[in-house]
Formats: structure tokens, C-alpha cells, sequence
């Protein structure tokens, strides 16, 4: 920690999509500030900056997080997957070549979001995970549209693609 | 945002002595974050408590729970434990928040979040709550999702958690760090003339831990709202019901979006206890607790809308019986 003009700074180590980085942050700067205005990873979108639209939201330490509510020093030593990691080379992810093969979007902005939302929320499907749908909240839950709406509330789209969304999840959670 | 400086505590002695008064614990961040973003909280100095080795949950033998307060929520619903003999519980967890937010919040966070009464979280306004003696617009003003029950001049915000409803609803306790355990009921308090206190620990106090006792009933919790998810309750119920050869053995009833705190219904379950498990009766309980409320200007249809939630609840869990 140092500080100058009365801001407080600290160096932190983010692993970011596999590559060590380490910058000098404002203890005020979110993940998401770190990643697009020092890191320049500019694919996580800052929406609402309030945890309410999902458009910043990246895999924190393996699971799916509103990068704008995060503080990046609290996150020291965090490995980061942002939709600039999903894919594999040119390889699209199986949750991107979804979204492309039903038309899950129509301006894009809060496509990268959604894209890291439901790759976490994949996941946690297979972990067992319950949502607000699974009932009983004790048995294993199914993948039906409506677990996936449930578990994609977190991810607002003013465009209204939802219908191609949950198709595109369902596509790849079958 | 105003500067703050940041430390990671090791343990719970150094977060303690690290807390001057002016300072904030950090868990996932998810409220206190966003407040300090809208300036509503001005802490000169973060605490960060996440990676104190408070993140197990534990069942001990008798059933009890014991939960760690920097287990995610995410970790807590998800837990086998809870999802088999307090659905209540992982019920009132899953229908808060969204996914990515609650990977991020903690138990302990979870207790302590603020009020979202827009008038609280707009600091161009007055508020009781931010700034003591400035006055309450909402009593006049935009109210219709404030409290119904227990709210004063001073302030008619509701308690926001979720979790809390289920957590008072099953006597849960809280483990404060060098101080004796608090019972949920004694921890929220009601607003008086001092909404500026959510709950009754100091400055500084640190909750490592809730213990819930042993469960044996069937339980849910309902969550009335705007819209079918992410969002805050208009009004929310946790019910655990015991009935026998069509008696009622025993119950419990907390309410959220009815008052300053998670709502136990008392009135309720006296009516019930030793009774019909009956619809009827259901709603005789139900209406007993509600005569009580005091509804605003434009919150009036909270009051139907706990009778029905309660007897709707109660309803389903009898015929489970």
C-alpha cells in the first residue's frame, strides 16, 4: 500500500485469462475498471455499475461475478476469465458458437455478460447447484427454460433477445 | 468515492483492533460496495474479513447447522445438508440476488446489508437512517414498498434480506466475535426514534458465525415480488409447520417487506399451536397477526397480500402432512 494526495494505492497480481498481471490500483477500482482501463480487456461492459444488469460479469476464481461490485484489491491473486478467454484460439466456446447459431443478440452489449454468465451458470448446473426453479430445492436440478431463466435473471438485455438466449442455453446445457 | 485505505485481517483480534469506529468490514462487497459508490457509505478504511477461516458449514449431530459468515450464499443453498432439512433456508437464499451476486455475498454480509429504500440510497435526499434528524420523505413520499409493521416517524424502511426471514423464522443465533451469541430476534431491532441502527452490535463487532438449532418439520419459503426473479420482496414468508392426526404440534412464521426487521409472527402461531390444521384456522392465524398492521398512504395491499401469503404457505405444507 502507498498513497499520494490522499489516495491509496496497492500492487496486486490478477491472472487474467492465464497471463500473471500486475498493476498498480486505486484501492476505489473495481475488477471491471482494472480490466478495461489498465489491463485494456475492454469485452466486460460496464452497464448499471451497480450489480443489477450483469453486463460486467467474468468467471472470478471460477465462478461467474459482477467484476463492478468487485474490488480489485480485495481480489488479489484472483484468476479472471473475461469473454476475451472463452474461446480456445479460434475455437469459439460451445456457449459462443450458440449464441451465434440461434442469434442470441441483436446490439451485442450486454452479449459478453451473458456469455460468461451462462458458462458459470453451466457449471454450477453440473455441480448440482439449486436455483429459485428447482423444486424440491433438495432434488438435482433440470435444465429446463424455465432453471434457465431463473438462474439468467442477473443478465439484463435492453434489446429483448431473451428468447434466443434461453434457446442458446438450452442448446448447450442438453 | 471517497479514498479508503484497505488491509487484509488475519484474524478476527486483528480485524477487531483494526476497527476504529469509522472503519467497515469487508465480506463480498456486493452491498457496502455499491453504497460507497453512491456515497451513502463513507468508511475511511476497509477491513477485508473474507478469507478469515470462517467459510465451513458444519452439521452437528443433532442437526444443528453451524455456518460460517463468509460462506457464499451461493455455497449455503447449494449445501446437501441444508437443502434437505431446512429448504426453508436454501429457499430464502435462492430467492435473493442474482447468480453472480451471490457468489460473491457472504452470510455475514448478508445480515448486515442496508435498507433499499430509495430515499436512503439517494443522498441528495433526507433520511433519517443516513443522516439522523434530517427528516423521512418516504412517510409522505414514494412508500409503497415500505414497511406496514412496527415503522415510527422516524423511519418506514424495510429490512431487505431474504435470508434473514428464513434464519428468524428457525431461531437461529449469532456468533459474535468476544461477545456472547445474539439470537436473531435480539439482533434486528425496530426503528424508534434511532433508524440510524439497523441492529443492535456496535461498532466494530465482527460475526464469525449463525448457529441454527435442529429442524424437524417441514418448511418453505415464499417470496411475493415485482417480477418473477431479482428482485425485492413486496411481501416474503418462512413457515415450518408440524401437524399431527390433524393438530398443529408446532409452527413458525417470519415475515420480510413488512417492517424494519424480519417480522416473527407471533400472533400467528400462538392461534395455531394446538389447533386445526385447517384452512380456515390457517387464515384465522393470519388475520390475527395482521389486524396489527398499520399500513401507509399506498401500502395498504400488503396487508392482504401477508394473509394470503401465510395462509398459502401453510396450506401447502399441511397437506404434506
Amino acid at each position: 500500500m502507498d498513497s499520494a494526495d490522499g489516495v491509496q494505492y496497492a500492487e496486486i497480481t490478477l491472472i487474467v485469462n492465464g497471463t500473471a498481471h500486475r498493476p498498480r490500483v486505486d484501492t476505489r477500482a473495481s475488477v471491471l475498471d482494472v480490466l478495461r482501463e489498465t489491463l485494456g480487456l475492454t469485452g466486460a461492459k460496464k452497464g448499471c455499475d451497480h450489480g443489477q444488469c450483469g453486463a460486467c460479469t467474468v468467471l472470478l476464481d471460477g465462478r461467474r461475478a459482477n467484476a463492478c461490485l468487485a474490488l480489485a484489491v480485495a481480489h488479489d491473486g484472483a484468476e479472471i476469465t473475461t469473454v476475451e478467454g472463452l474461446a480456445d484460439g479460434d475455437e469459439l466456446s460451445p456457449v459462443q458458437r450458440a449464441f451465434l447459431e440461434e442469434d442470441a443478440y441483436q446490439c451485442g452489449y450486454c452479449t459478453p455478460g451473458q456469455l460468461c454468465s451462462a458458462t458459470g451458470m453451466l457449471a454450477e448446473v453440473a455441480r448440482g447447484w439449486p436455483s429459485a426453479a428447482t423444486a424440491p430445492v433438495a432434488d438435482k436440478p433440470v435444465l429446463d427454460d424455465a432453471e434457465i431463466r431463473e438462474r439468467m435473471s442477473g443478465n439484463l438485455c435492453r434489446c429483448g433477445a431473451y428468447a434466443n438466449i434461453v434457446a442458446a442455453i438450452r442448446e448447450v446445457g442438453a | 468515492m471517497r479514498p479508503f485505505a484497505y488491509e487484509r485481517a488475519t484474524d478476527a483480534d486483528a480485524a477487531r483492533a483494526a476497527h476504529d469506529g469509522q472503519a467497515a468490514y469487508l465480506g463480498g462487497g456486493t452491498n457496502l460496495v455499491d453504497l460507497m459508490r453512491l456515497g451513502v457509505a463513507t468508511p475511511a478504511r476497509l477491513i477485508d474479513v473474507s478469507r478469515l477461516p470462517y467459510d465451513r458449514i458444519e452439521t452437528g449431530p443433532d442437526g444443528a447447522l453451524r455456518i460460517g459468515a463468509a460462506v457464499s450464499n451461493s455455497d449455503l443453498a447449494a449445501d446437501p445438508a441444508v437443502r434437505d432439512a431446512f429448504p426453508v433456508l436454501a429457499e430464502a437464499v435462492l430467492a435473493g440476488a442474482s447468480g453472480q451476486i451471490r457468489n460473491l455475498a457472504t452470510v455475514g454480509g448478508n445480515l448486515l446489508q442496508r435498507t433499499r429504500c430509495p430515499y436512503f440510497q439517494d443522498i441528495t435526499k433526507p433520511c433519517n437512517k443516513r443522516v439522523p434528524g434530517s427528516g423521512c420523505p418516504a412517510r409522505d413520499g414514494e412508500h409503497t414498498n415500505h414497511a406496514i409493521i412496527g415503522h415510527t416517524r422516524s423511519c418506514v424502511a424495510t429490512h431487505p434480506s431474504d435470508m434473514a426471514v428464513a434464519l428468524t423464522a428457525l431461531d437461529a443465533v449469532v456468533h459474535v466475535h468476544g461477545r456472547d451469541p445474539v439470537p436473531l430476534a435480539r439482533l434486528y431491532r425496530l426503528p424508534g426514534d434511532d433508524p440510524a441502527r439497523d441492529t443492535t452490535l456496535e461498532p466494530g463487532d465482527l460475526i464469525t458465525a449463525v448457529e441454527v438449532p435442529p429442524l424437524r418439520m417441514p418448511s418453505r419459503y415464499r417470496k411475493v415480488r415485482e417480477r418473477a426473479s431479482f428482485a425485492f420482496a413486496l411481501v416474503s414468508a418462512a413457515v415450518a409447520l408440524e401437524v399431527a392426526d390433524g393438530v398443529v404440534r408446532d409452527c413458525r412464521i417470519a415475515l420480510g417487506g413488512v417492517a424494519h426487521r424480519p417480522w416473527r409472527a407471533l400472533r400467528a402461531e400462538e392461534v395455531l399451536r394446538g389447533g386445526p390444521a385447517t384452512e380456515e384456522a390457517f387464515r384465522r392465524a393470519a388475520l390475527a397477526e395482521m389486524e396489527h398492521a398499520e399500513p401507509l398512504r399506498d401500502n395498504a395491499y400488503k396487508v392482504p397480500m401477508a394473509t394470503n401469503v401465510i395462509c398459502r404457505v401453510l396450506t401447502e405444507l399441511g397437506e404434506r402432512a
